[in-house]
């Protein structure tokens, strides 16, 4: 049963081993040329693991921005973290002790893929969500790694393959909204953010965009589960 | 270059990300969900991923050569693909290897 478990997490997450392997090479690079070498590469890739913040880090790191300044930036920038946990809460109860990692581990990608698993069993769906876990964040340090080792220097030409990540979010939206009986969270999700991205510009989208999914699904909350 | 700041800077990133992540489960923790959080646990997914697939896109220009294009083509190829399929990593490849053609060629 694990071994078919680990299996179908290797297969899964093959899309975040691409990604990661170039987001993570990207970082690592950018790091190097900032003057932090492979070990700092290691240690933000294995504490801190949330791909975007750790390149709005090294900005933070290069500017040398007071730790404050550093706290509160890490709090807007991951703050959707918060949305990830509140709707695993459940589907993470009763995990044991492989819990506090997979909690640690919830990023995008990750979330992505075990926000819709198909295990039934609850034992199966937790060891295939530590898996998945922990396979990601395997890849995103090998990456970073890599990225520090190798510098600049690699032989070819990569451009455009970091739209592996984007690719992957739309097949999961694709993938709930053919399994949802209701399309208004989703259709919610998605005027709300593209509103907010021409209100608030790119750099400052997230955070009202959260606020209004919450608002908004919380006015619907009736309706939602009318329909259901 | 200061390791010291350098270290405490990483470890406050750490702590506040983690804070992030663990802070639904220790407000919820053992008690039973509330109805309202069970409700917001079943619809964030779907409004989330939205947000994330405008998230990967926002740095794309369409008021300008070449409009986004690429990305409306390839995230069109995915989608097509995987309605058609219902194959999440033949969809990626095919997307991802039309959009590292397309930003080549246009």
């Amino acid at each position: 049963m694990k071994r078919r478990i680990i299996k179908n997490a290797l297969i899964d997450t093959l899309p975040v081993l691409s990604g990661y392997m170039v987001l993570g090479i990207g970082f690592g690079i950018v790091l190097e040329k900032n003057g932090y070498g492979v070990l700092w590469a290691f240690l933000m890739s294995l504490l801190i693991y949330a791909g975007s913040m750790q390149y709005a880090g090294i900005e933070l790191l290069a500017g040398v921005a007071s730790l404050p300044t550093v706290a509160l930036t890490t709090l807007m920038v991951n703050a959707r973290h918060l949305f990830y946990g509140i709707s695993m809460i459940d589907k993470y109860k009763g995990a044991g002790a492989k819990k506090p990692y997979m909690i640690f581990a919830l990023t995008d990608e990750t979330y992505s893929l075990v926000c819709y698993t198909k295990y039934e069993n609850e034992k199966e769906r937790h060891f295939y969500c530590f898996c998945v876990s922990l396979f990601d964040q395997c890849y995103w340090v090998t990456g970073s790694v890599l990225g520090s080792l190798l510098g600049s220097a690699l032989p070819f030409d990569t451009a455009g393959i970091e739209f592996s990540m984007t690719a992957l979010f739309v097949t999961v939206f694709v993938e709930q909204w053919i399994s949802a009986k209701n399309h208004l969270p989703a259709v919610c999700g998605l005027i709300a953010s593209a509103v907010c991205l021409v209100i608030f510009g790119k750099d400052g989208f997230l955070i009202p965009s959260m606020i209004a999914i919450l608002v908004i699904l919380t006015l619907m909350k009736r309706k939602v589960q009318c329909d259901e | 270059m200061n390791d010291t700041y350098a270290l405490s800077a990483i470890l406050v990133m750490a702590a506040v990300t983690a804070l992030l992540r663990f802070f639904p489960f220790l407000v919820m923790g053992n008690k039973k969900t509330p109805g309202y959080v069970e409700y917001l646990g079943k619809v964030l997914p779907y409004a989330v991923m939205a947000m994330l697939v405008v998230y990967c896109l926002k740095g794309v220009d369409f008021t300008h050569m070449p409009f986004g294009i690429c990305e409306i083509i390839s995230v069109l190829i995915v989608v097509g693909v995987h309605v058609w399929k219902r194959n999440t990593l033949l969809s990626i490849i095919l997307g991802t290897s039309c959009y590292m053609l397309l930003i080549r060629i246009m």
